[in-house]
């Protein structure tokens, strides 16, 4: 009995997770719908509006925009698509004419490739940064700083917790 | 009159600040402590002198006072009068005196607390602070000036000027141009003030970090005086951008929360910055390391709050010429420049002080993971600080606009956003100084298991994204690990101490709030996560155009047209109400009202949804069109958007970790725990 009553003390926390953990998996099921039903020819619109943007309204997609003209950039869109241009033709028409800052985002050529570069770069730099930096501090000798007391590494997890709660400042 | 008593107040204002900073300066510097007390008195003064200059801004509003060109660019008669009142952040020149009121109240707050035990630094803080409020007031009085009025002269021309020119008369229009309709919303209401007081309140550590250079005092005692003022900036700023969020939701009628818009941008790089720094300053605290950095990242933080505040309302980065034509953007620009090379010089002057001799033993130790945690957040910042900039680098060099938009930075911060997740499954679990694979995988394998147990569940639920699926494990494993380590916490308390659970939890708690509050934070950002993957990942969309009973289907539900009502409101605004009822699988949930607003003064409209939300999902109709007269047709778009509601319920839970991990403890306890600690490692 008395080992009985040990295990669920010990797995307690397990147990009780797992159950709160089920009752949030619950209204997950709700991504589970059919992502597309009928599509009428707003919907066609809408899909390819919703990749671009009118000069005038700066960060609003076309599709969203409430501007009188927006929505003709809209009726212009429908009256491509029943002429039968596709996504691409439409796109360009619209950049032949207003440029590219009508895409979502800039198209991958020239100067506009520093857009995409710079920051996966920046973070290749970072990380060697860092790397370098955690290396040269693992070369530091131990003596000169101890581990502060708290750390000290215990399987006992109640100890530590206590060693923790008591180096805590605030 | 009025306006007269509000513009002399903030000169007045500037005067005292600018005597201030003088009066800290030549106190410190010829040792006289009578200067550095009236410099302090000074700081105390501008507190109720803004605020005669913001209430002067508010009773002009609230009594339409037209003539005053401010009023009249926000607010007009049929306005009612809380909008009026709170038009004082509605605009340029009238957010930038609140911004100032704020950053006095701040400053004045702290000056007040613990003068003589914090001497050492307060004069500094003084200094900083209102180099910072002068800058502001210059702004407002002499660019964006709340005060300027409008003359009509002799020629029949009527120009704004804050004094009278000859000859001229006071220019009284009938009525005013009225508040933005985007603006006119409970969410609008509150968001701003909370941005502001997360901006400004990130001024006061900054404050105190450049003390903490220029007195040479290179220990964590800045840190520790500040730790409390970080995280209410920090829960501010939170607030804010959820507000903004949710406004957008409500407001805006695209059925998103955000948009990836420079302005919301703006607000959320300084977020970036102080999360990583709240983090930091814990290494430097435990471990006396990265000193150096955390300067760093407090200076970055206080020059994306000014670039924040600046890009918030001016809206100049929108193309080269706008910014070369503001005249508030170079002024704004050169500030930043000028703080943050001051700032730099100084943490150069101090570098080799800060230097940390203390060694990293471990890529597994709590400190090597939030180390990680800061890259993860300085990488998000430069896709956004770059995506925004972009823009305007493209055009000076290339002559060509370019738009970066949401796929831009919801491609390149994804996995950086997914990372940290993944951070905040294991740092918790891990020790500071030193961790092993061996030590983690055993706290972690339990958690790990009930996390597939989720997965699983989706999966046979029908979700096959493996994005969607990637974002939903690693949520569940922050939430399964953060509610194991209180469990373990619990558990191993009530086995130690006896007593109940509730007592054991509340124990541990008010032990150790920092990270018990710090813990639940994380469990908020996995259900902001939850509610992410759901929009973002699962939002399904249709639009249609119906007749009065015809039905419109998007998934599970079906929507049915029943009526459209178009009627003058009292506050001249033209209302066009639909009324739709809902079906989910057949089954009757309720009737929506979406509808759209005509403001006659502002001749702008304005779409709000009708929304059903649960926990699952929300069902958002916008009436996108009608016929005029008969009504019979409308145009509706709907959208689906799944687990939205987990955001809105995640940043309840947000604030109140941020509370507890910010509650204050009592000075005595503190001391007397740290004093344990020092006997403890004497004996040690």
């Amino acid at each position: 009995m008395k080992k009985h009553s040990s295990f669920i003390l010990y797995h307690s926390p397990f147990i009780l997770l797992v159950l709160v953990l089920a009752i949030l998996a619950l209204p997950m099921t709700a991504l589970a719908q059919d992502a597309n039903p009928d599509t009428p020819t707003d919907d066609d619109i809408n899909a390819i509006a919703s990749e671009m943007f009118c000069p005038v309204c700066e960060n609003v997609p076309l599709d969203v925009c409430g501007t009188q003209a927006c929505a003709q950039w809209r009726a212009l869109i429908g009256e491509k698509l029943s002429q039968g241009w596709t996504e691409n033709e439409i796109k360009q028409y619209f950049v032949d004419q207003y440029g590219d800052r009508v895409l979502a985002e800039p198209p991958r050529t020239g100067f506009n490739w520093l857009v995409y570069l710079v920051p996966p770069v920046a973070f290749i730099i970072g990380a060697y940064v860092l790397f370098r930096g955690i290396q040269s501090w693992r070369q530091i000798e131990p003596e000169t700083a101890p581990l502060p007391a708290e750390t000290a590494i215990t399987d006992d997890y109640v100890a530590r917790l206590e060693d923790e709660l008591r180096g805590s400042d605030w | 009159m009025i306006a007269n008593i509000g513009y002399s107040a903030l000169v007045l204002t500037l005067l005292v600040s600018l005597y201030g900073i003088g009066a800290a300066l030549l106190g410190l510097r010829k040792n006289r402590p009578a200067l550095v007390d009236s410099a302090r008195n000074a700081m105390l003064l501008t507190f109720p002198l803004l605020t005669l200059s913001a209430l002067s801004i508010i009773y002009l509003l609230a009594t339409n006072h037209f003539e005053v060109e401010y009023v009249a660019s926000v607010t007009s008669r049929s306005m009612p009068m809380y909008l009026k009142v709170t038009a004082l952040w509605g605009g340029q020149a009238g957010s930038l005196v609140f911004w100032s009121w704020l950053m006095s109240a701040f400053a004045s707050a702290v000056t007040l607390r613990k003068w003589d035990r914090d001497r050492e630094f307060l004069p500094w803080v003084i200094v900083v602070s209102l180099v910072t409020l002068a800058f502001f007031l210059a702004l407002n009085i002499f660019v964006e000036n709340p005060f300027t009025r409008l003359w009509a002269l002799p020629s029949g021309q009527v120009i704004e000027k804050m004094l009278q020119p000859a000859g001229s008369s006071l220019y009284f229009p009938t009525d005013g141009r009225g508040l933005n309709p985007l603006l006119r919303h409970p969410g609008m209401i509150i968001h701003p003030p909370m941005l502001y007081l997360g901006f400004v309140s990130f001024v006061i550590p900054y404050a105190f970090a450049m003390a903490a250079l220029i007195t040479g005092r290179t220990d964590d005692r800045w840190i520790r005086l500040t730790r409390r003022w970080t995280l209410w900036a920090w829960m501010f700023l939170s607030l804010g951008l959820v507000l903004g969020g949710r406004w957008a939701y409500d407001v805006l009628g695209w059925g998103g929360y955000w948009g990836w818009d420079p302005v919301e941008i703006a607000a959320f790089m300084p977020w970036l910055t102080g999360t990583a720094f709240l983090h930091s300053v814990m290494i430097q605290e435990k471990r006396g390391m990265l000193k150096q950095w955390n300067m760093v990242l407090i200076i970055l933080t206080y020059a994306l709050v000014i670039f924040g505040t600046f890009l918030t309302r001016s809206g100049v980065l929108s193309s080269v010429h706008a910014f070369a034509q503001s005249a508030i953007g170079p002024l704004f620009f050169a500030f930043i420049g000028i703080t943050f090379t001051a700032s730099l010089s100084l943490l150069m002057q101090r570098w080799n002080v800060l230097k940390s001799k203390t060694q990293m033993t471990s890529m597994l130790s709590r400190e090597a993971l939030f180390l990680l945690n800061n890259l993860l957040f300085l990488g998000i910042l430069v896709v956004c600080f770059w995506g925004v900039i972009f823009p305007l680098i493209s055009e000076l060099f290339t002559g060509q606009k370019v738009t970066v938009g949401p796929p831009f930075y919801e491609r390149a911060n994804g996995p950086l956003m997914a990372g940290l997740l993944l951070l905040m499954t294991i740092a918790p679990l891990s020790a500071w100084g030193r961790s092993t694979w061996q030590t983690l995988g055993r706290a972690l394998w339990k958690p790990a298991v009930a996390a597939l147990v989720v997965l699983v569940a989706v999966i046979v639920a029908g979700i096959h994204n493996i994005y969607a699926l990637i974002g939903i494990f690693l949520a569940s494993l922050v939430i399964a690990v953060t509610l194991y380590e209180y469990g373990r916490g619990i558990f191993a308390r009530r086995k130690r101490h006896e007593g109940n659970l509730v007592i054991a939890f509340l124990n541990l708690t008010r032990r150790d709030p920092r990270r018990y509050g710090g813990y639940l934070v994380h469990i908020s950002m996995a259900m902001l996560a939850i509610g992410i993957v759901g929009i973002e990942m699962f939002q399904t969309e249709t639009q249609g155009t119906l007749s009065v009973g015809e039905s419109l289907t998007l998934g599970r539900y079906d929507m049915v047209y029943e009526e459209l009502a178009v009627f003058d409101a009292p506050d001249a605004r033209n209302v066009a109400r639909a009324v739709v009822s809902v079906y989910k699988d057949g089954e009757p949930v309720g009737e929506l009202y979406p509808r759209r607003d005509f403001f006659y003064d502002s001749q702008q409209p304005m779409t709000i949804p009708g929304v059903r939300s649960t926990l699952a999902d929300d069902f958002y109709v916008l009436l996108v069109d009608w016929e005029e007269i008969s009504t019979n047709n409308a145009t509706f778009k709907v959208y689906h958007n799944p687990l939205v509601k987990w955001m809105w319920l995640g940043s309840w839970v947000f604030v109140i970790g941020t509370l507890i991990s910010a509650w204050p403890e009592k000075e005595n306890s503190l001391v007397t725990k740290r004093s344990r600690q020092r006997v403890a490692a004497v004996v040690d």
